[in-house]
């Protein structure tokens, strides 16, 4: 379903993806792990046409991303559901409006359709009663389940997580991620998770792929990244000070 | 030939820049002119960039007529000429002051919000979430702007025209003494419509101005808050200092 082949990306000078390439089939999920900064999130931002690489592909279902415009472009996105770090809400809008959006501007749903709709995600993150809250009223992890709740509105196909519980008390982050593990179950979505949550995210995901030093350095089950034995993935895995990994 | 590879580097650079926010005006006014159109969008700005400046208007207009009232009856005591002073103000307004300042003014109060607004707006990737939702954020951020300033300047200079013209008479004629018949009647002989007229398509073309330049700005904003600080002084410096150069553009070409 996602294929990623050979990408290339530099900022100013100073290369940040150096080849990665992966494959994610329907209904899979894959965790993105590997050191902050490394360029985890310039992937995904490649998946969905966000960012273009110097070089490589993008297939969403054959289609290159890389070469779609306009309206074919904004048709494809329409299939995504996309978490950001920072919630990215909009800041004007209640919460309510927040997770109206998406339905109210691509669907014909009548307003008591979204209503429901809304009112639905809403119990379902967790959120009922703060409808007419603004986002500056929210906290970390208020902002987080209602950019969720946005992001799924609309059943997407694809759903992209950056990093879903950073910033989120222990408590919260695995609620969030067992959250996203039962919507998984109900929509069937594929998706790719960034996280350091690495204990939880290896109980959602089907695949985990670590990026390192611009390539992704292993891949597989998290039982197989789990039990590998290279020192840079284990060191990662373990949390050590070895120097295997170097940090910038 | 070191310099003239820095010259060539930067004349490809402003060519590039140019060539840019070409584009944005382009993509701006394409989604302008096709539906849908966000009135609920379009009237808020109204309200932003029109309503909510209308104080600054009014005393900005206000005290240019009041100066123009001041200074125009002792320039014009000087030959004896200060019947005219009523044409004087008022044209000195509706052709020049009123837009030019209007626009001024508005850069400095709403121009400056437009940029930190979607400035923030991309920093914080909800420009990009928009993109991800399958719309374009221009028909969302940037057209709503654009046709309300276009809408906007022109009313709001006509407030300046008449407070400034008020203003001109509160001092030249309450003050010094000008007769009401002799200031209100010599504007409507000197006055015509197409100095009204002229007034308003300046006033329509630096609503253009000012909405383009601005929302181009903070939608390209660098990184971070020194990002929108930077992209905020830049639109207001560069919308300021366009709107002098297409006046006098406009001027040359209206006379």
């Amino acid at each position: 379903m996602i294929r990623i082949e050979d990408i290339y990306k530099s900022f100013d000078g100073f290369t940040v993806l150096k080849g990665v390439s992966f494959r994610i089939e329907r209904g899979e999920i894959l965790a993105l792990i590997g050191g902050s900064g490394h360029g985890k999130s310039v992937i995904l931002k490649h998946v969905v046409g966000l960012m273009r690489p110097d070089q490589g592909h993008v297939f969403i279902d054959g289609s290159d991303i890389c070469h779609l415009k306009g309206y074919e472009l904004e048709q494809l996105r329409s299939r995504f559901g996309f978490l950001f770090q920072g919630g990215a809400l909009f800041s004007s809008f209640t919460v309510f409006d927040n997770v109206a959006f998406p339905l109210r501007e691509k669907t014909k749903m009548s307003e008591e359709e979204i209503r429901k709709k809304v009112f639905r995600e809403l119990d379902q993150v967790g959120l009922a009663g703060a409808e007419n809250k603004y986002p500056a009223e929210l906290s970390g992890g208020m902002i987080k389940r209602t950019a969720l709740a946005r992001a799924l509105v609309r059943s997407p196909e694809i759903m992209l997580f950056d990093e879903p519980t950073t910033g989120l008390d222990p408590i919260i982050a695995h609620t969030t991620l067992d959250l996203i593990k039962s919507i998984h179950k109900n929509l069937g979505f594929t998706g790719i998770i960034v996280s350091h949550e690495l204990s939880r995210i290896f109980q959602i995901a089907h695949k985990v792929a670590m990026l390192h030093e611009g390539v992704i350095w292993a891949i597989g089950t998290p039982e197989e990244i789990m039990s590998s034995k290279d020192p840079v993935v284990d060191q990662f895995i373990k949390g050590g000070t070895g120097t295997s990994i170097k940090f910038y | 030939m070191v310099w003239i590879k820095k010259l060539g580097n930067l004349s490809l650079f402003c060519l590039q820049r140019m060539g840019r926010m070409g584009i944005f005006f382009a993509k701006t006014f394409f989604c302008a002119t096709t539906p849908p159109l966000k009135f609920s969008w379009i009237l808020k700005q109204i309200c932003f960039i029109g309503f909510q400046s209308t104080l600054v208007i009014f005393l900005t207009g206000a005290f240019s007529g009041m100066v123009l009232g001041l200074q125009g009856f002792y320039t014009l005591n000087r030959f004896g000429s200060v019947a005219l002073l009523g044409p004087m103000v008022a044209l000195s307004l509706i052709k020049e002051l009123g837009p030019v300042l209007s626009a001024l003014m508005v850069t400095g109060r709403a121009g400056s919000a437009m940029t930190a607004e979607i400035g923030i707006m991309r920093t914080s990737e909800q420009i990009d979430a928009i993109e991800l939702m399958g719309l374009n954020p221009l028909r969302y951020l940037v057209v709503p702007k654009l046709i309300a300033g276009v809408i906007a300047l022109p009313l709001l200079t006509a407030i300046f025209d008449v407070v400034g013209i008020f203003g001109g008479y509160l001092i030249g004629g309450k003050l010094l003494g000008v007769g009401e018949g002799t200031y209100f009647g010599e504007m409507a002989n000197y006055v015509g419509i197409e100095d009204v007229m002229e007034g308003i398509y300046k006033s329509f073309s630096f609503g253009v101005l000012i909405t383009w330049v601005c929302c181009y700005k903070g939608y390209y904003a660098g990184f971070g808050a020194e990002g929108v600080s930077r992209a905020t002084t830049q639109a207001v410096v560069l919308s300021s200092v366009l709107i002098l150069f297409w006046d006098y553009i406009m001027t040359s070409l209206l006379f």
